[in-house]
């Protein structure tokens, strides 16, 4: 009778195991099976196409794809020196005490707000402030559009990519560091010569991920940047991303070619999130052991 | 000599400036951000917002005790499916370690850690709204359920792992049967740590709007029933917000506030959890 119950909770273990599994493969073939009929009638064109019309029935993903690539590396840009900042902050001057744990937790803190906020904030005080600042610059004051959404996804990413970054200077050995300040380094030369070039590739893999991230959000980008399918022709111009065109248009596609084309962007933003997460994890995993 | 050794003094002390003054200007955003959360959220919410349901276009007052009630189905329901699957694959990478099911189980996971929460909407559209020919609370909570599975295979097993091994040795030893042994020696063990991963699961999707878009999709009424569309507190935000209403924007701050307060509860409940329950051998 043991014997069997041993038996019977192994199996449940395996088999939930295997539903994971099957779980996953199971997405990456339903997403696949729908996407086939858009490539079906467009041709692998459906990534290079310039134009979406889905009235006229002209499914080109191209203008999602450039309005992703824009506003996440635009994102990555901004803000890579607040998070590289904030990594050596808490990572060698204070890594530990009252100010990191008062960093720590506002940082938790804002990671925990969900992204819809940071859209509706965006909506209400970003978008008038680049307004403002559009008019100065005399180009078209839209307000929302790629350099707005930019600017909220690098808000969004700046706890991330830094809480990343200070673990990676935090697994710096000491020894390491307290070899160069025997040598009669400052704290700087150590951080330059010592700690950024043995954390260098834990930093990529955070930079990586934070990426990642700013490809996969959704609703803050949906809510600044315009929804506008035209390829886009300035940094100031609304756009779609390829996130955002699903939010906005997925409960309107009527045809089956236009569902299928929606899918097919989601596959292919399942397939860049998780090849850049796989990347990043391996990274931080070789670093780690 | 002496001018080399001041030159990189003053570097050491202009970088450190640098650092220093990034790393301030970073909060400012942040700060601003849960500045005017709290200074907006806090005047919308009153007694009438928290137990009201929505009033028609036009008409103001009106609350979104729908929107809560919904946001509570929608967790349990998530739960009650990522929790037994997490928790039993869980127990499983933490037995076996090695082997191409547990590979297979890892990479998995990782794919589903980093997969955009909107990608999970579609999946769960195709796979629940479309052959029941509805949205329904269901569908969003299969949704929420896939994005929260991999945290808590992920706590499960690192929690399982920290667990001396000689206490596993001692039960065997005992003739305690192996199931006995990590159901009632291994799990209650472990049970904070596990706990602490389901509080975080369900901190991470309780402010999810993605996913909810095309399954949950919302509703002005106070819904019960699985099966039909349901409103949560996300998705009042987002449709409030677009909306050309300033009565409607006064609401969506104080569902924003209140959607905050929420996930913080759980976030708050995670860390007490791990504080108290610490796994001490």
């Amino acid at each position: 009778m043991t014997f069997n119950r041993d038996k019977l909770f192994e199996k449940s273990l395996t088999l939930s195991a295997w539903l994971v599994v099957i779980l996953v493969a199971a997405m990456c073939l339903s997403l696949v099976l729908y996407a086939l009929p858009v490539f079906r009638t467009t041709g692998f064109g459906f990534l290079f196409h310039r134009l979406w019309d889905p009235l006229q029935g002209k499914f080109g993903a191209m203008p999602f794809l450039v309005g992703t690539l824009l506003t996440s590396f635009l994102a990555l840009l901004f803000s890579l020196p607040f998070s590289l900042a904030i990594a050596i902050f808490l990572g060698e001057y204070f890594n530990s005490g009252k100010i990191a744990l008062f960093f720590q937790n506002t940082t938790s803190l804002l990671a925990g707000i969900p992204s819809v906020i940071y859209g509706f904030w965006g909506l209400f005080v970003l978008v008038p402030l680049v307004r403002k600042l559009e008019i100065k610059l005399g180009v078209l004051p839209y307000g929302v559009g790629i350099f707005t959404a930019s600017l909220i996804l690098s808000i969004m990413i700046i706890p991330y990519a830094a809480s990343v970054g200070r673990e990676v200077i935090s697994l710096v050995p000491s020894e390491l560091k307290e070899a160069a300040y025997a040598l009669g380094a400052t704290r700087w030369e150590v951080i330059r010569h010592v700690i950024f070039p043995y954390a260098r590739s834990g930093i990529f893999a955070g930079i990586l991920l934070s990426l990642g991230r700013a490809i996969g959000e959704t609703m803050a980008v949906t809510m600044v940047i315009g929804n506008n399918n035209q390829f886009p022709t300035s940094l100031f111009a609304p756009a779609n991303t390829m996130a955002s065109v699903i939010a906005n248009e997925f409960t309107e596609a009527t045809s089956d070619v236009y569902l299928s084309a929606l899918i097919a962007i989601a596959l292919l933003l399942f397939l860049v999130t998780t090849v850049i997460n796989i990347i990043g994890r391996y990274i931080i995993e070789k670093l780690s052991v | 000599m002496i001018e080399n050794y001041r030159k990189r003094k003053l570097v050491n002390t202009l970088m450190k400036g640098l650092v220093f003054f990034f790393t301030i200007l970073s909060l400012v955003p942040l700060l601003f951000i849960l500045f005017y959360l709290i200074k907006q959220g806090i005047g919308a919410i009153n007694w009438e917002f928290l137990t009201h349901l929505p009033k028609p276009v036009g008409e103001s007052g009106g609350g979104v005790f729908n929107a809560i009630v919904g946001t509570i189905i929608l967790i349990v329901l998530s739960t009650l499916m990522a929790v037994p699957l997490g928790i039993g694959a869980g127990i499983y990478l933490a037995e076996v370690k090695a082997g191409k099911l547990a590979y297979l189980l890892r990479l998995g996971t990782d794919i589903l850690q980093g997969t955009p929460s909107i990608v999970l909407g579609v999946i769960a559209y195709l796979w629940v709204v479309k052959p029941m020919k509805s949205f329904s609370a269901l569908a969003g909570s299969v949704a929420l359920a896939i994005m929260m599975l991999p945290m808590i295979v992920c706590s499960t097993e690192e929690t399982l792992k920290l667990i001396p091994y000689s206490l596993k040795e001692a039960a065997l030893a005992l003739g305690v049967p192996y199931y006995r042994t990590i159901l009632k020696v291994i799990l209650p063990a472990g049970f904070s740590g596990i706990l602490t991963g389901i509080l975080l699961g369900i901190a991470r999707i309780a402010g999810e709007t993605a996913p909810l878009l095309f399954t949950a999709f919302g509703s002005p009424y106070l819904n019960l029933n699985p099966l039909k569309p349901i409103s949560a507190l996300p998705l009042v935000v987002f449709n409030y917000a677009s909306s050309p209403y300033p009565d409607w924007w006064r609401q969506a701050w104080g569902a924003s506030f209140v959607l905050t307060v929420m996930v913080l509860v759980f976030n708050l409940a995670a860390k007490i959890g791990t504080r108290k329950w610490e796994i001490k051998f």
